[in-house]
């Protein structure tokens, strides 16, 4: 029995490699990179697949196109509140990090980081509102409000194309080590961990919905599901509902360990936020 | 997204008897009216219910949309341009309101 599905899994994975071959010969390089990468050593997987790569054309076209994305509206609000003085300071985002093109051309690969400040880790809409209510005086932004969605979009959005990498040694080592022990712990009434489907079984079915590999470089992402755009965190407490287990808070110690883990299972994809998913 | 965001994307120029791609998107919610909020209660239909596009005054495109429509509809089509001019675009709202947006082209 175990060596059946050993063998099933093998097979889809070698058809997907063949698929990405066949469609490489056509594309660019930052679209070859999101179809197939090889994963470092120490890694869970053979090769590393962006999430694009397991929806249908469809989604896919919606992606391509700048403007038909509809997550640009949330980017474009973003660049706008960039710009917005608030908060008792007097400041905005710009008033200290300038021209976002330059400043935040890398930040949206490295989250989640270490906070040496506060001591502890904080991913990239943490970062945001710390900003907001130490740098500005303003206050926080609620997670998953449009404000929050907008910023994060936008400021990842400047590093798309440039490759995932977070640090994973030094202060963040213990971080890393609990993401990872989520990662593979089980879950609720199902008894399902996340490996259970996004490492054993991506690139098949799961009733009508083809499993991907569950990474994060598209987040926030604009989901058709959902019919606006939402952040990694919404995403995990989905998934666990899934599996009938109570979710974790947005925000949440847990989430941003898993987030740092679930980050360098997609160690060297092309950021692609904001990506449109099904 | 709250407040209704509309984009359009015309080309700046054509030659005379072109035909143009134009693309549309406006933010909405698209609220169908069939959903029901936490206490069981119906949640009234908003959605944009009808589209329409002009050139000098002149009709180019328009059409009615229906609840089944996803939120932030996205509306492409061709037309053929024979004059310079502004192309003007307007989605109405079920509550009256009306989101407009224009964009001028050039013909040579």
């Amino acid at each position: 029995m175990f060596a059946t599905i050993t063998m099933t899994r093998r097979l889809a994975v070698s058809a997907l490699i063949g698929l990405g071959v066949a469609f490489a010969a056509s594309a660019g390089s930052a679209e070859e990179t999101r179809k197939s990468i090889a994963a470092p050593d120490g890694h869970p997987l053979d090769e590393i697949i962006s999430g694009y790569e397991f929806r249908s054309a469809a989604t896919k076209a919606v992606q391509d196109d700048d403007f038909q994305n509809p997550a640009f509206l949330w980017v474009e609000k973003g660049e706008e509140n960039w710009e917005e003085v608030d908060g008792t300071a007097g400041k905005s985002c710009a008033s200290c990090h300038g021209d976002a093109s330059e400043t935040m051309a890398k930040a949206g690969a490295q989250y989640p980081k270490w906070d040496a400040k506060d001591q502890n880790p904080i991913n990239l809409e943490q970062r945001i509102n710390k900003c907001r209510t130490k740098a500005m005086g303003a206050e926080a932004w609620a997670w998953e409000s449009d404000e929050l969605l907008s910023m994060t979009s936008f400021v990842r959005h400047q590093s798309r194309g440039e490759p995932v990498a977070v640090k994973i040694d030094g202060k963040m080592k213990p971080v890393f080590d609990y993401g990872k022990k989520l990662y593979y712990q089980r879950n609720g009434q199902l008894d399902m961990s996340c490996a259970n489907c996004h490492e054993d079984n991506y690139g098949t079915r799961i009733r009508s919905d083809m499993l991907s590999q569950g990474q994060s470089n598209g987040f926030p992402t604009y989901r058709l599901k959902w019919q606006k755009v939402g952040s990694l965190h919404r995403r995990f407490k989905g998934c666990m509902k899934q599996v009938r287990a109570t979710p974790y808070k947005v925000g949440s110690n847990e989430f941003v360990a898993l987030e740092l883990y679930v980050n360098y299972r997609g160690s060297g994809l092309p950021v692609e936020t904001p990506a449109v998913r099904q | 997204m709250a407040k209704s965001r509309p984009r359009v994307k015309v080309p700046k120029k054509a030659a005379k008897g072109d035909i143009v791609t134009i693309k549309t998107l406006i933010s909405h919610k698209m609220e169908s009216g069939q959903r029901k909020d936490k206490k069981g209660n119906v949640i009234p239909r908003r959605i944009i219910n009808k589209f329409d596009c002009t050139l000098n005054g002149k009709p180019v495109f328009s059409c009615d949309i229906e609840p089944a429509i996803s939120a932030n509809p996205y509306v492409e089509f061709s037309a053929k341009v024979e004059e310079a001019g502004d192309f003007v675009f307007t989605w109405t709202d079920d509550d009256g309101s009306k989101y407009t947006k224009k964009s001028s082209i050039k013909v040579s």
